[in-house]
This record gives structure tokens, sequence and C-alpha cells, in this order.
């Protein structure tokens, strides 16, 4: 029996706005324990909470961008649970009305476009951290993170392999970062992930028992999870068992799942609307406003660049990857008059060469699309060598000058005039007539001692290729 | 714990939440965090939380309508004059039929303000003025105007 995996995946972003979502604090990362806090995120009796407006102006571009319905009013709820980095022991989230829903998300995968419908994102505060030490018996609260906005995206169960449930999450982790809502560093827990798999029959259309599973703590912890879920309950399934609905914490180190709590120790949430905050009311013209200011996506990008540029999707990525080349390559092929695959090779290669060595950005050099677009344009008709064309551009790298100027200063073009080039071998030729008798009995690398010559002659100015051609075309007359 | 009392002795961390609770808290409190709790719980909620949140609503509209004809609503502070001291605690119902007349003004949003009215064999009597919604000026103007017309609010009553 043939079993296909059922995947839905919970994203957790923190939003990098200056302050927490309820209070005055600073929203920062890595300070000394209990710093970065105040009575309203310790859940000091007698506190209120007051909702930071930037945080939904951010939920609502994610919105956007994943194509959801934006609900002009809703509402937040507490969730409530007992746990020490909880210090009121409700966390403000938002139940049965979000701020968004309904939307999808465009994911590329092999050169093929898959469709993950989005159930919902809404806001909610993050909670603290516990600590643990060899020096103390149990577990030290730090506070810092309690309020910290997040925004929790909820994916349908339509993703259908581990691979594509880690395109799905680069491409959301990717959108984030284009929108400059979240900084999405996993290892700093500011993104986090929990995985949702069920499994059924190949063509079965009703869905199996699903686990969650938490403790997902990279893409690629989220991949083998999926892997090792799917194959565990296909296990119990053909042993005859049952798939029980519970929560599963993943241990990476040992590449298992166990469970966590059973259906009959769920949680009860207890949800009700947070009396202390008021109803979220966001006016239509501003929600058009957010949409209007958002930028053309990566994984719009990645499409239009693989689908209708013809760029290989592990190019198209490094590029869209980037915000900064990115950018560089729209306003390339904007100018236009060169093909997209050699302004891609230039950017991924030349200049993110130079961007990994010197961890510089390219607008701290006098490079520009206009100038890259004038330096590719001379290579492709030939004016310069691909090699005069790598002293161009480290020189633009170091003086704020035009290729035509660096060209000119430095005498590196090059002629691709044919008819010279031709009358030049012709020369060299008459002049190396044993050359031409070994080639012609056989010694191929006589070619190359005549093309060397015909170089020499030119003082290095011939187009190398050409020049091969011309001396190949006139030996064999 | 932050806040007052932590258990001496518990075994994990559910033991400890325990433990502190249930020693630490009084009747009362542990009486309104059970009600709280069920009324909330799953498979409660809409027949007790979302019912009483209805009511609340209705209430605090028919208090709008009333004050389309008046600007203050008088009602007695408590229907009983002071409680004797050691008075008896055991029934915890009786003890919030107590409340029904400050407890309204609550559910309403109302603002409200309570002022000696006079004595009934000795013990003082509560008068609860209730105003419109952000309207305290005029409660205290009438409250102070009362004043004035019973010539202050004299000593203390011994207790």
């Amino acid at each position: 029996m043939n079993y296909e995996m059922v995947v839905g995946l919970e994203v957790h972003a923190e939003l990098n706005t200056d302050s927490k979502i309820y209070c005055n604090c600073k929203n920062s990362f890595g300070r000394e324990v209990n710093s970065q806090v105040c009575p309203i995120c310790m859940g000091y009796p007698g506190t209120l909470p007051t909702l930071n407006e930037k945080v939904v102006e951010y939920a609502i571009k994610m919105g956007h961008a994943l194509g959801c319905r934006i609900n002009p009013i809703c509402k937040q709820d507490r969730k409530h649970y007992f746990y020490p980095d909880l210090p009121k022991a409700y966390q403000i989230s938002q139940a049965e009305v979000p701020l968004c829903a309904e939307g999808k998300l465009d994911i590329l995968v092999g050169g093929e476009v898959k469709t993950i419908g989005i159930t919902r994102i809404h806001i909610e505060e993050d909670a603290g951290k516990l600590l643990h030490d060899e020096s103390f018996a149990g577990s030290l609260v730090d506070l810092n993170r309690c309020g910290v906005p997040l925004i929790e995206i909820v994916s349908e169960p339509d993703i259908r392999s581990s691979a594509d449930a880690k395109a799905y999450l680069e491409t959301i982790k990717s959108i984030l970062q284009y929108l400059d809502i979240s900084d999405c560093k996993m290892q700093e827990g500011s993104i986090r992930c929990d995985v949702n798999v069920s499994v059924r029959p190949v063509g079965a259309t009703e869905y199996g028992t699903r686990c969650e599973m938490k403790n997902v703590n990279s893409f690629s912890a989220a991949v083998r999870g999926i892997e090792y879920e799917y194959a565990r309950q296909i296990e119990v399934l053909e042993a005859g068992g049952v798939v029980v609905q519970e929560t599963r914490r993943w241990d990476d180190a040992k590449g298992v799942s166990v469970p966590m709590r059973s259906k009959e120790n769920a949680q009860d949430y207890r949800y009700f609307p947070e009396p202390d905050l008021l109803t979220i009311v966001v006016d239509e013209g501003k929600i058009a406003e957010l949409k209007d200011s958002m930028p053309e996506l990566p994984n719009v990008k990645l499409q239009r660049y693989v689908l209708e540029l013809g760029i290989p999707q592990k190019e198209a990525n490094s590029i869209v990857d980037s915000i900064e080349k990115s950018k560089l390559f729209d306003e390339c092929i904007n100018l236009g008059g060169v093909t997209p695959k050699s302004v891609c090779n230039w950017i991924t290669s030349d200049i993110s060469k130079y961007m990994n060595e010197t961890g510089k950005s390219i607008a701290e050099t006098s490079i520009n699309a206009k100038r890259l677009i004038s330096l590719i344009s001379v290579i492709e008709k030939g004016e310069i060598s691909n090699a005069a064309g790598k002293i161009v551009f480290e020189t633009m790298l170091a003086e704020d000058k035009d290729p035509a100027a660096i060209i000119e200063e430095k005498g590196l073009s090059q002629n691709s005039d044919a008819s010279a080039l031709e009358g030049l071998a012709r020369e060299v030729i008459l002049a190396n007539e044993k050359s031409v008798t070994d080639y012609k009995n056989g010694k191929t690398n006589a070619l190359g001692f005549l093309v060397g010559q015909c170089m020499k002659a030119s003082k290095g100015k011939a187009n190398p290729g050409m020049m091969r051609d011309i001396v190949t075309k006139l030996l064999s007359e | 714990m932050r806040y007052g009392y932590r258990t001496s002795e518990y075994e994990n961390l559910a033991d400890l939440y325990e433990k502190s609770r249930s020693e630490g808290f009084g009747d009362e409190v542990k009486r309104r965090i059970m009600l709280g709790t069920f009324v909330l719980s799953s498979g409660y909620y809409d027949a007790y939380y979302m019912k009483a949140k209805l009511f609340q609503k209705r209430i605090a509209a028919e208090f709008d309508n009333a004050f389309n004809e008046v600007d203050v609503i008088v009602t007695p502070t408590v229907p009983s004059t002071a409680f004797k001291s050691g008075y008896n605690l055991a029934d915890p119902v009786k003890i919030y039929a107590t409340d029904i007349c400050t407890v309204t003004i609550n559910i309403a949003g109302l603002p409200a303000l309570s002022v000696p009215c006079g004595k009934d064999n000795g013990l003082p009597i509560g008068m609860q003025l209730i105003g419109k919604k952000f309207d305290e000026q005029t409660l205290l103007n009438t409250a102070f105007a009362y004043e004035n017309i019973v010539g202050g609010f004299g000593e203390i009553p011994e207790v």
C-alpha cells in the first residue's frame, strides 16, 4: 500500500519592531537577563497592555504578501496555561478572528510551481525563556523575551513532501526578510516551526489522524522530522494499529519523535476576549496603503527569473536571496541590451566573490547597473576579451570610472575586425611555412603556435577566439 | 513566585503550582478562580460566559435608555445597613447577593459613588449615585449639592 504524507506547518516569526507588542520595552535580542523588562511584560498585578500599532502593520504586510484577506475588525484573546516563562499565566493571542485569513503561497520546487494554502496569520506575544545551568538544580527564568511580538503563520495541510516543506519554509523566510519585518535568525529563535503530519493511502480523500511535532529547530530538522513521522505512522498502520492524535517532541540528535501529551491531557486554553485591549479596527485606506507599499516579492522574482528569463534555479535563488543583488539584477534587465544569463553570471560570480571577500556591498563601489551593462555589452560584442573584462571590473571596484574610459586608458580594446585579422593571419601563415606543413601533416599543436604568433603580431589585441577560427579556416583552404 | 507565598516542599512544577496556590489562596479567591475557570472551560463557554456577555450588553443598553430621561440614578449602595462584625460568611451566594447594587454598575460600565444618607437603629445607610458613562463631573456635583443640603456627612458612627 502506498501512502502519501499530508503536512501542515505553523511558523512563528518574531517581528523586528523597536518596542515589544504591549509595552515600551526595547525589542532586542541577547541582552543581560531580565534587563529588557517592565511591570507590564512581567505581568505584575495592576498593569495594562497597550497594542503597538507597528505590529499590526507588519502583520498586514505579511498578509498581503501571502494573498490573504485582511480582517479590518479583529480582536485579541487570552490563551491560558501555566508555565514559569509565562508570567501572566496567559498569552495574549488571537483565537477565532485573526488579522489575516485565507491566503496562498506559490513555491518553486524543481522548476515547478506549487500552491500552498495559508489558513491564517495572527499576532501574539512571545513568552520568556528558561535557562538551565549545571550549578543550579532547576531552571532559571529570563523574561526578556516576554512581550516580543510574534506573527503565527498557519498553512493549510497542502504540503506533500519534506522537500516541499523545506521550500515553503525558505520562501516564508525570504519574504519576511524582503519585507524587513523579521530578521529570521533560527539560531536566535526569531523564527520557529511546528510541524503537523498525517498519512493516508494514495488517492484517498479523507485525512488521516495527525500528530503535531514541536522542538523542530531548523529547516533541515523539519525535513528529518517529517520523514521520521511519515515512516512511523505508516509502520503503526501497517501493523494494524491506529495513529494516536497527540503532540510529540522531535529529538534531532536521536532522530526520533516522542509523545509529549496525549489527547486526554490536551490543554484547554479557555480562550476569551482580552478585556484590557480595544477591538483592532484598521481602516480600508490603511490596508490599501500597506498593499501599495509592497516590493516585488522574492518568490515572484524567483519564478520570473527561472520561468521567464531562463536563469537556472540555483543561480536564481542566490540572486533572490540578496535584496541588493536582485535589485542590481532587475536594474540591469530593465536597461536591457545583454543576455540575462550574462548578467546572472557576473552577479553570481565576480560580484558575489567581491561581496563575500570584503563583506562590503556593491553600493560602496562605483559599479552600478549602467556600468555593468556597458561592460557586459562590450564583451558580448567582442570589443574586449573576457580577460580584459575582468580587469575593467576590478578597476571599477576601486575607481569611479566608466568601462569605456578604463578600456581606453588601459588600451584593452581588442580587434574583432574579421578582415584585419584575416590579413594578419595570412601574413603569419606566409612567414611560417614549416608550421603550416606540420599542421597539414597532422601536428595539431602547430595551430596553437600559429595562433600564438598572430596574437603576438597583434600585440595581444586580436580577439583570440576569432583569431583561432580564422587561422583554422585559412589553413583548410 | 514573585508575590507572596511559595510552598516549601514540592516534587515537580505542577506540584509547586498546586501546593502554593492551595495553601496560599483564601477561600473567596479559590471560589472565584474555580467559577472563572469553569465558565471558560471547553463545552461551557457558550452556555455561561457568552450568555453572560450578551446579558451584559442588555443591562448596559437598559441603563443607556434610562439615562435618556434622567441624569443620575439613585439606589441603596447595599440592600441592608452595615454588617455586624463577625457576620456569617458561610453562605457565599447570600454574600454575593448583597453586591447586587454595586456589581450592576461594574457590569454596565458606569461611574458611581456612595454617600452616607442617614441611619437605621444607629447603623449607617449608604446611597449610591449612578451617572452616565464618563460623566463623573455630574456625579460629583450631585453628591456635593447633597452634602451641602444635608449640612455635611457628620461624625463617623461608633463601631
